[in-house]
């Protein structure tokens, strides 16, 4: 079983702060594993674990420094990574990170049987680079997932929470599978495993290594653009509305909700 | 998920390689999620906490400094100082009872054990398949370790122990001891010879278990030997070596009480900095107010030289130069930088840092340890004035 998973780097956001004009204070921004990326990491590990003889081999697009979340994944339990990065995919939308992604994996990983990927990234919350690379590359894909076992060499069993509950899909081989957070949590790396990562060459795939012309890839490829970026309005505190007197209580909330207008 | 802690690790200030900042990251990970939450309740019940110590062995964390091929993880000393220093931040008592086991045990094992001792016992204590304690503390020999009163006599094929070891780190959780007794009446220290052995061994039984001011969730216990029968093959090093094989040991313990203490002393800082930040009064925060700041930079300072002792004691070590004085310096420095730390961290803290609903009054009750375990602040400066005067 050759399993890849896909993981972003992106900035911790219990560390992210605002300076006083709204702009990100860019002293403030750590990168991490996308948290999403991390529990399909996990399972992904799981699976390798559960099944021998597998291989886990996790990509990452991004630029250099995005290597530390291939370490990372490696310290977790993957076998071999590698960073796809170009100055030309800079801008890629999501649409252009799984074209980028599934030429990858059709050039240099063409027996791959099972991709996993976070279901969102935290920066950009989209959630559709799993099925859009699953389109690429032919393969059925299902999102949402928090669990996920092998039933044979082509038939893998998820569960998917959905606002209806839990389902629970098969899923034909090779396939692609977005993972949500699930009920296990992603492990702490070992000391082997963080020594294995810092000695494990990362090899780069560049454009022209994937064969990939410029204009395909990055802003460039990339058929949605980001208009305009802008801060949500802190929420005001509410009021409190002193329930000791309860007719008063009512008839104050009363007042209130005229002077918005509810009522 | 990753830590929300104040040093930043991806910046290489302290001059570490890659590969020391990775394993201070997947520590602190660890710390933070793992450790932390026990924290205060092992302080509270006193309850040794196993199943951490389970997770540690998973990990690697339980011989750092020891070679692969002993079951340890073949890592450098400022690792070891790391690894230390991030689990005491968020808990001492867990970082103490992991020192002990790691600089107490496994090193004077793999320093001066033969390879049959190496095979049988660092692979156990090394690998964290079992836990080690160190008994060199006696009613009557506390910092005067050469006192010792406990003796061993040979009979046939073994040494008959007699005797007994207070206050010994990990004493009721442990299955491999290393210890001192006498093996001959004259010669002084030269007649100390250190053994190591088993829990189940004849004649040796663990004795009451002291109530403690601080590093309460970190084990300890008494060691009694009443015509304990330990096999001859089990006498480590040489006849007569003990007493210095353990003052040795506690050269390269001194470093890693050292990174306990920045831990200690960090773990204010961070609490105190998100206090200060929070607590409001006369209509701000009182991080506002210049006395408030001035504790904080007092701390921070203190701190960033500590770590560097204590780094540069580990360095020394590591690249194989003399390290003595300056794992002295490093001790005594930091365990007293970790007591006042935890004395402003409660200060800032005001009346809540008296109460149990923080954890600051818990730092400055761990502290205390620093400045008396492995050698008091006293000894310390002993140790370093005779180095001075000895140049
Ligand atoms: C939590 C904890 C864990 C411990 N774990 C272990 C362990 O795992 N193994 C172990 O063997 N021991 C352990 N110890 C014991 C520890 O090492 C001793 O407590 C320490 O060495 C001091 O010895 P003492 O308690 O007998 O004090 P004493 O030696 O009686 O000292 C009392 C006071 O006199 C001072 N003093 C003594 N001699 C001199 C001198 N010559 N000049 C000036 N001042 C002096 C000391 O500095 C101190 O202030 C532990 C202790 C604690 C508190």
């Amino acid at each position: 079983m050759n399993i890849v998973v896909c993981v972003k780097q992106v900035p911790d956001t219990a560390h992210l702060r605002f300076d006083s004009n709204d702009q990100l204070a860019q002293e403030s921004l750590e990168n991490v594993m996308n948290p999403f990326c991390e529990y399909a990491v996990e399972t992904a590990v799981r699976l390798k674990e559960a099944h021998e003889g597998s291989k886990l081999t996790a990509i990452t697009m991004g630029p250099p420094q995005a290597k530390e979340v291939l370490k990372r994944a490696i310290a977790m339990g993957a076998d071999e990574a590698f960073l796809l990065s170009d100055e030309a995919f800079t801008g890629s939308d999501a649409w252009s990170t799984a074209f980028i992604l599934s030429e990858a994996i059709k050039k240099n990983l063409p027996s791959t049987d099972l991709i996993l990927l976070g279901q969102f990234a935290t920066d950009g919350m989209s959630g559709v680079t799993g099925p859009a690379l699953a389109e690429f590359l032919g393969f059925p894909s299902m999102t949402f997932c928090k669990k996920a076992e092998l039933k044979s060499d082509t038939i893998l069993e998820a569960h998917r929470e959905t606002e209806r509950g839990l389902e629970i899909y098969e899923i034909t081989l090779p396939g692609v599978i977005c993972i949500m957070k699930c009920d296990y949590e992603p492990r702490i790396p070992s000391i082997k495993g963080v020594m294995k990562a810092n000695r494990t060459e990362i090899p780069v795939w560049d454009a022209a290594s994937l064969g990939l012309s410029a204009d395909k890839v990055g802003l460039k490829g990339s058929p949605t653009m980001v208009a305009k970026t802008w801060r949500k309005p802190k929420k005001e505190g509410g009021i409190k509305v002193d329930g000791s007197d309860p007719q008063a209580a009512v008839s104050q909330l009363i007042d209130f909700l005229r002077q918005q207008k509810v009522m | 998920m990753s830590a929300t802690m104040t040093i930043d690790v991806s910046e290489d200030k302290w001059g570490l390689t890659e590969e020391q900042r990775m394993i201070r990251q997947m520590v602190r990970d660890f710390a933070v999620s793992v450790v932390e939450p026990k924290a205060a309740h092992i302080d509270k019940t006193q309850e040794f906490p196993v199943e951490t110590f389970k997770e540690m062995a998973e990990l690697g964390l339980l011989g750092i400094p020891i070679p692969e091929q002993y079951g340890g993880a073949g890592l450098d000393y400022i690792c070891y100082a790391i690894t230390v220093e991030e689990i005491a931040r968020v808990c001492a008592s867990t970082a103490l009872s992991l020192a002990a086991h790691t600089s107490l045990v496994c090193l004077p094992l793999s320093n001066f054990g033969n390879e049959a001792q190496k095979q049988k016992y660092l692979t156990q204590v090394a690998s964290g398949k079992v836990l080690g304690a160190y008994g060199l503390t006696e009613p009557n020999a506390g910092s005067d370790a050469g006192g010792t009163e406990t003796r061993a006599e040979k009979k046939g094929d073994k040494w008959i122990l007699n005797g007994s070891k207070i206050f010994i780190t990990n004493a009721n959780y442990a299955q491999i001891y290393v210890a001192t007794a006498k093996t001959s009446k004259e010669m002084g220290t030269k007649g100390i010879s250190a053994f190591i052995f088993e829990r189940n061994t004849p004649g040796f039984s663990l004795g009451p278990k002291d109530e403690k001011l601080g590093m309460r969730g970190s084990d300890w216990g008494t060691l009694i030997f009443e015509d304990a029968e330990i096999p001859e093959e089990n006498l480590l090093g040489e006849l007569g070596q003990g007493f210095k094989y353990f003052m040795k040991t506690l050269d390269s313990g001194r470093i890693s009480i050292g990174a306990l203490g920045v831990g200690i002393a960090q773990g204010c800082l961070d609490k105190a900095l998100q206090y200060a930040k929070e607590r409001k009064q006369f209509g701000r925060a009182i991080s506002e107010f210049q006395a408030i700041q001035f504790m904080l930079a007092d701390m921070a300072v203190e701190i960033e030289a500590a770590r560097h002792l204590v780094y540069n004691a580990a360095r020394l070590r590591d690249a194989g130069m003399p390290y003595g004085k300056e794992a002295s310096m490093a001790k005594l420095f930091a365990s007293e930088v970790a007591s006042r730390a935890a004395n402003k961290a409660v200060q800032i803290h005001g009346g809540y840092g008296y109460t149990k609903d923080f954890p600051v009054e818990r730092y400055l009750r761990d502290a205390k340890l620093c400045e008396i375990g492995e050698g008091t602040s006293e000894i310390q400066r002993m140790v370093i004035a005779r180095h001075l005067l000895q140049q």
